[in-house]
């Protein structure tokens, strides 16, 4: 069984190779398969663990894949950091959602991608995505996380860029957005690696768990079923003189169940055939109740970082952790560790100050917003502080941090959003205030609602992302569709045709009855956005509101109190938001009357686009049903492997409140855009300009001017520095008057010398060399046949020369 | 013998071109390479035959050269894990420095190819005399005379500055050399023998007490160790570059034609990184204790400022040279760190800027042949005219901006681990080197968007030959060797461990003891602490 799982990154990795290897010589349907099997193929096996898991009481597996075992092991510095994956309730969660909207958006691809000049090179990357996310979502230590981390960066740097060649520029700034995405991140991704560092000097290691370790002692009763061996990291030759530096693993396996697939069984036979002998006994042996049996070293971070707080709260006396020269407090490295984590969240999950970049990514083709800005890669960041529960849970500050980061993006974007013109900037804006909802239920300790929001959230998002692209790609067909019948000799029309915005929504309306299935999965995604019942989204959202009431309540501490009351209310605020913005965006784009010519001859799309919609607009209404008040199962599904996940109880007021604020703000958007006066096409007017209200819509239409504070304080100032130190400082100073001044006394000294050096050297002495070589080959020609007329030679006597002098004041001396 | 072998298979290749002539240029091109390709197999033979597990000097060959009452000279080669990284290094770059000057327009319009396989040949056994020869006189000479055939390549194929590129390269590292020849001549009349290793060798000597260079008299900066000790780091530190001493690499690096600039900055650099590690750490403990935070700031901000800079440049290979400056700041930092990760980090990222940063080059050459600019204005959208070439591209320019899975990331991260967990330096000092990783994607990503990306709207962009055959076996090796370091660097980490653990255990941490002992007894005694008031880096 175990061994299938890092198929589930070979099969995308290779689906992702073929198709950029061979992509140019396929045709579309070919590359679709492949890189549509491969995507189901991981899906497959994403199902097969989640039935094993089912099948063994939830039993997380650790695996050393076959192709690479060890990874960055230094031995003498006590580095051991493998190429290990974990199976657990939490990573299969993950890959569950990344396979399936995943395959799910490949289909789709099809449809959409359908014509484009580099199909295949698409596919490839969305391969490429899966598998870098599954490598992320898998890995059972930091630095695997951080693998995939900056992984989905480039996919997602290279899908954002997929049309770098477009005219007029417009290949450049979509050129621009992805090398804007791939920095913002890799600021976060900076404060990710300080963590790294920090926490591989706290515990000395980086996995999260180590075989044989119980995460969660409270459900688990039994060990962990896994085919580590204790050797496995090691090369297969030469370093037997090592062994010793395994023997604590070994000991591990004393409370680990081991299920070994044939084929590394004889692999592992044929390299250290003796231990495997001990295998079986290793299946019989006692089960231990907790992790009280194992030493520091044999533990992961998390269940290091567990005892140490479990050691202090009994003792009462801090402890102190070294840093060569510094000690620190626990609790502050603690604290540290998770502030830079969160510096990484901000800028994978695209939260305050970090979130610029997301809204403009939108410029990669639609099934890219879907997939990677919408439903998976922008919730890494969400999936790794969960992971990273156990310290979250102790660091009360940075929680309280979190908190607030989380809901002040979820109010900013949700304000933004509601002043956006462009039908996916609304959705990416979505995006970020969904995303802060889910940071500041991490925040609050809400492990299991940020979990069962990512996954709703993953499924209602690509739906509206793809119900979006739908309708583009419909006014597009309906643009060419008018251009090509009714302006069939109009050559200057070109232009007009390049001004045509397709994704803006002023050129939309009155779409509803063109596009049925497209405008009813849209509107199911809508309400389950804005959390209306019985919707998946109405299930977690309420969820996490719930929590955030209890906590405030709950008294556990002042911050976190607060914490929990500024969610709450935050969050109520934001989802009224949520429930107008997206309300508008009916309105604007399906109902009315068509503003556009384009609009007018928008056909359905196909069955390629539409049934992928409807596949998931299912989903989005069952989905609920896996957590709701009378089975919490999804919450007893992730204790196993989240220490501090815990199922949160219904509240029926809040439900009822929260329902109330969904319901009001799609009533109030109903009553200012509904009947047709949404737009004011004459004087280009949104509804809201008409109100009181108009600084405010101004102030989200120019999106709060964030870009503009970040290009005035800190790019704009970076690109000036940048250039006066490489002109005045490195250039004008350093290169050329320092050295001047160095060299001005030398030279005029040497003015004898320099004209040599410079004239001769090169010139003289190479043709003077040449002239002399003639000479003296002239005069070697007959024994030597003529061929010595080189100047090497001369060149080897001259550095002969120059040793022997250097020895002469040797020579000297010595004698 | 093997290291002979390796050692002197250039020098016979050299030896034969001396009967061709400049008609005969594919006899003389093939001749080449077919040593380098020599050479580097025969380095191959001597991995394979090298027990990584032995941290002593390997494959020892040795006779005396001079001998007098007072000193000897010994021609004594040998490899260990740390030299003989970068002995494979430089076999693998010189081969693919030699294919990618068969069609060099320079070499068509300026001739005499036979005099520039001669001095490519000539380089190679001068760097590889470099990394193994173990006694300081010979060394010296080698480190000069590797400095010969550089002077003639950019002298004579160089671009239009050629001359001044020259002289001034030849004169920067020539003046730092003087100190250290100074440095070599007192270590050597002073142990009476110039050599390191060896019952009766440098190396002994100071172990067993027979020699020592005194640390505390009359002040620690003034103080024998000391001085010598700057006398290698300031030559080293100029050949690096160490900021502020970088001015000579971007005329060396514009204008020296491509395989010059590959061999500079693969190979040549890491002479100045080598050294440290092989001479400033093992001969001077101490004075490495002492000086590593002042030394770990200029690496730091060579780091940031060669990133910045870099980044506002508008010529491709100034930008590349000027990241080369940040790349060493890396390496410098891991080697000075002082244990055994930072150094491993260290030695490997040399490895891994060579690779990257060669192969940057080695790209750049690829258009200059086509275009005849280097101007990034001048370009845009590539990518779809050069389909290939921009997808082998974009794997070296992640490969140097540090992408995980790629070697660029194993070698910075484990630079940063080590550096954050030495004890002479710490968190702050990784937290500011850690911001060259945001501002290495930076002015990369920036050149890969201006030269690649955007629309293919240049006429004379728009119908640049597709890579050939030739260019293809150039830069394959770069990518294969690219995905190798990353994905299992293992391989390296192993040839080098137990090297690299046991140069810490038996000088450095020994010197980090006694350094503290002493700072604890001055501060008993309430004394002005000298380490933390000298060092500027706090």
């Amino acid at each position: 069984m175990s061994q299938i799982v890092p198929l589930i990154i070979l099969i995308p990795a290779l689906g992702s190779f073929i198709n950029i290897f061979w992509g140019s010589r396929l045709e579309e349907k070919q590359s679709a398969l492949i890189a549509i099997f491969a995507s189901t193929g991981a899906f497959i096996i994403a199902l097969l663990l989640y039935f094993n898991l089912l099948a063994t009481n939830y039993q997380e597996a650790i695996i050393n894949p076959f192709f690479f075992d060890s990874w960055l092991r230094i031995p003498s510095g006590g580095v051991e950091i493998p190429w290990q994956m974990r199976v657990d309730t939490l990573s299969v969660t993950m890959m569950l959602v990344i396979t399936g909207v995943g395959t799910l958006i490949h289909v789709y691809a099809v449809g959409y991608m359908h014509g484009d000049e580099r199909f295949s090179r698409f596919f490839a990357y969305l391969n490429l995505f899966l598998a870098f996310m599954l490598v992320l979502v898998t890995g059972n230590n930091l630095l695997m996380l951080f693998v995939g981390w900056e992984g989905v960066g480039l996919a997602s740097y290279l899908l954002i860029g997929f049309w770098f060649d477009k005219a007029k520029g417009e290949g450049y700034r979509n050129a621009n957005a992805a090398r804007k995405a791939f920095i913002a991140n890799r600021v976060g991704d900076f404060g990710l690696l300080m963590a790294i560092f920090l926490t591989f000097w706290t515990f000395g290691t980086l996995d999260f768990f180590k075989p044989g370790e119980i995460v969660n002692p409270d459900v688990q009763t039994g060990a962990a079923w896994s085919d580590h061996h204790g050797d496995a990291y090691g090369e297969d030759d030469g370093h037997g003189a090592e062994e010793g530096d395994h023997t604590e693993g070994e000991a591990s396996l004393g409370a680990t169940f081991v299920l070994t697939s044939n084929a590394y069984a004889e692999e592992v036979e044929d390299d250290h055939g003796d231990d495997h002998a001990t295998d079986p006994a290793i299946a019989a042996a006692p089960v231990f109740p907790d992790n009280s049996h194992l030493t520091m070293e044999q533990m992961g971070a998390f269940g290091q970082a567990e005892r140490m707080i479990a050691e202090q709260e009994e003792s009462g006396e801090a402890i102190m952790v070294q840093f060569g020269p510094f000690e620190f407090r626990f609790g502050v490295v603690i604290t540290i560790i998770t502030l830079f984590m969160l510096l990484g969240a901000t800028g994978k999950s695209a939260q305050i100050p970090l979130f610029v970049w997301l809204p403009d990514a939108m410029a990669g083709p639609t099934p890219v917003s879907a997939l990677i800005h919408a439903a998976t890669m922008v919730t890494a960041g969400v999936y790794m502080m969960v992971r990273a529960n156990t310290f979250f849970h102790f660091a009360e500050v940075t929680s309280f941090i979190v908190a607030i980061i989380g809901v002040i993006t979820a109010l900013v974007a949700g304000f933004i959003a509601i002043g956006q013109w462009d039908i996916k900037r609304v959705l990416a804006y979505s995006t970020v205030s969904q995303l802060g909802f889910m940071v500041a239920a991490v925040g609050i300790g809400a492990y299991v609602p940020a979990m069962f929001h990512l996954v709703t959230h993953a499924f209602f998002k690509a739906l509206l992302f793809l119900g979006s692209g739908s309708v583009i790609h419909g006014v597009e067909h309906g643009h060419h569709h008018v251009h090509d019948h009714g302006h069939d000799d109009h050559h200057d029309d070109h232009g007009h045709e390049e001004a045509f915005d397709a994704q803006d929504m002023r050129n939309m309306g009155g779409l509803a009855g063109k596009m049925p299935i497209t405008f009813v999965t849209y509107i199911i995604g809508t309400l389950a956005l804005a959390g209306i019942f019985p919707l998946a989204g109405f299930w977690s959202k309420d969820e996490i509101l719930a929590d955030a009431w209890l906590v405030g309540i709950g008294g556990g501490g002042f911050l976190h109190s607060l914490s929990g009351y500024i969610a709450l209310v935050g969050l109520l605020i934001a989802a009224g938001f949520t429930a107008f913005y997206m309300w508008r965006q009916i309105e604007l784009v399906f109902f009315g009357e068509p503003r556009s010519e384009a609009a007018e001859h928008a056909p359905e799309s196909t069955a390629w686009i539409t049934i992928p919609l409807m596949v998931l607009a299912f989903f989005v209404i069952t989905l609920g049903a896996m957590n709701t008040p009378w089975g919490h199962r999804f919450a007893t599904w992730l204790e196993y492997s989240a220490r501090h996940a815990h199922a949160g109880q219904f509240q029926i007021l809040l439900a009822i409140i929260a329902l109330s604020v969904g319901i009001g703000g799609i009533y109030l958007a109903r009553v200012i855009y509904g009947d047709k006066k949404g737009y004011d096409a004459e004087r280009d007017l949104d509804a809201l300009q008409k109100t009181p209200a108009a600084p405010a819509w101004h102030a989200a239409n120019q999106r709060l001017w964030w870009d503009d504070v970040y290009f005035a304080v800190f790019i704009n100032p970076f690109i000036a520095a940048g250039k006066f130190l490489a002109d005045v400082v490195d250039w004008r100073f350093l290169h050329d008057d320092f050295h001047n001044l160095l060299t001005a006394g030398f030279q005029r000294a040497g003015g004898m010398l320099a004209t040599p050096v410079d004239r001769g050297v090169i010139d003289g002495s190479v043709l003077g060399l040449g002239r002399f070589a003639q000479w003296a080959g002239d005069r070697m020609r007959r024994p030597q046949n003529g061929f010595v007329r080189s100047y090497g030679v001369w060149l080897l006597s001259g550095a002969i020369l120059v040793v022997i002098f250097l020895l002469i004041p040797l020579f000297q001396n010595g004698g | 013998m093997l290291v002979t072998l390796t050692l002197f298979l250039p020098m016979v290749g050299l030896t034969i071109l001396l009967f061709m002539n400049d008609e005969q240029e594919d006899q003389i091109k093939w001749t080449t390479f077919g040593f380098t390709i020599a050479t580097f197999l025969c380095s191959l033979l001597l991995w394979a035959g090298f027990d990584a597990t032995n941290p002593a000097l390997q494959m020892v060959q040795q006779w005396t050269w001079i001998e007098f009452s007072s000193f000897e000279v010994n021609y004594y080669v040998g490899v260990d894990g740390l030299s003989l990284l970068l002995v494979l290094l430089t076999t693998f770059i010189m081969p693919l420095a030699v294919l990618s000057s068969f069609d060099a327009h320079v070499i068509h319009e300026r001739g005499r190819p036979k005099l520039y396989y001669i001095f490519m040949l000539l380089l190679e056994w001068a760097m590889l005399g470099v990394f193994v020869v173990q006694d300081l006189f010979v060394y010296y000479v080698f480190w000069e005379v590797s400095l010969v055939p550089m002077y003639f390549l950019i002298g004579i194929w160089g671009g239009d500055e050629r001359r001044y590129a020259a002289i001034k390269f030849f004169l920067y590292t020539m003046a730092g050399s003087l100190l250290m020849l100074i440095a070599i001549l007192f270590v050597g009349l002073q142990a009476g023998t110039f050599t390191l290793p060896g019952p009766d060798g440098i190396l002994a000597q100071l172990q067993s007490g027979a020699i020592n260079f005194p640390f505390n008299e009359p002040t620690r900066f003034f103080s024998t160790q000391s001085l010598l000790f700057l006398g290698f780091f300031i030559a080293f530190a100029i050949k690096v570059p160490v900021w502020p001493l970088h001015s000579w690499l971007p005329d060396a690096h514009v204008q020296a034609p491509t395989a010059g600039s590959v061999i500079l900055a693969g190979v040549l650099l890491k002479m100045g990184t080598y050294g440290m590690v092989r001479f400033n750490l093992q001969l001077f403990p101490e004075a490495s204790v002492y000086f590593a935070p002042a030394i770990a700031v200029l690496a730091i901000i060579g780091i940031i400022y060669g990133a910045w800079v870099s980044y506002a440049q508008t010529d491709v290979k100034k930008l590349v040279a000027y990241s080369s400056i940040s790349h060493l700041g890396f390496v410098v930092l891991g080697v000075f760190a002082l244990n055994s990760v930072g150094i491993q980090g260290g030695t490997l990222q040399m490895v891994n800027h060579g690779i990257s940063t060669g192969g940057l080059f080695l790209l750049v050459g690829m258009l200059y042949e086509r275009r005849h600019t280097r101007d990034l204005d001048a370009f845009g959208g590539i990518w779809k005219a050069m389909p290939v070439y921009g997808g082998i591209s974009l794997v070296v320019v992640l490969s140097s901006l540090g992408l995980p899975g790629l070697n660029g990331f194993v070698g910075e991260f484990t630079i940063l681990l080590g550096s954050y967990g030495s004890l002479v330096l710490g968190a702050v000092y990784t937290f500011f080197a850690t911001i060259g990783v945001i501002l290495a994607a930076i002015y990369m990503l920036h050149m890969f968007q201006k030269v690649f990306l955007g629309e293919l709207d240049k006429e004379e962009n728009m119908n640049l030959p597709p890579l050939n055959w030739r260019e293809i076996a150039v830069i394959v090796p770069i990518v294969v060797m690219i995905f190798w370091i990353g994905l299992r660097p293992w391989t390296f980490f192993r040839t080098m461990d137990s090297t690299a653990e046991n140069l810490v255990e038996e000088r450095l941490e020994v010197a980090i003891e006694a350094l503290d002992d002493s700072a604890d007894v001055a501060a008993a005694d309430g004394e002005v602490d000298l380490v933390v008031a000298e060092t500027e880096g706090e």
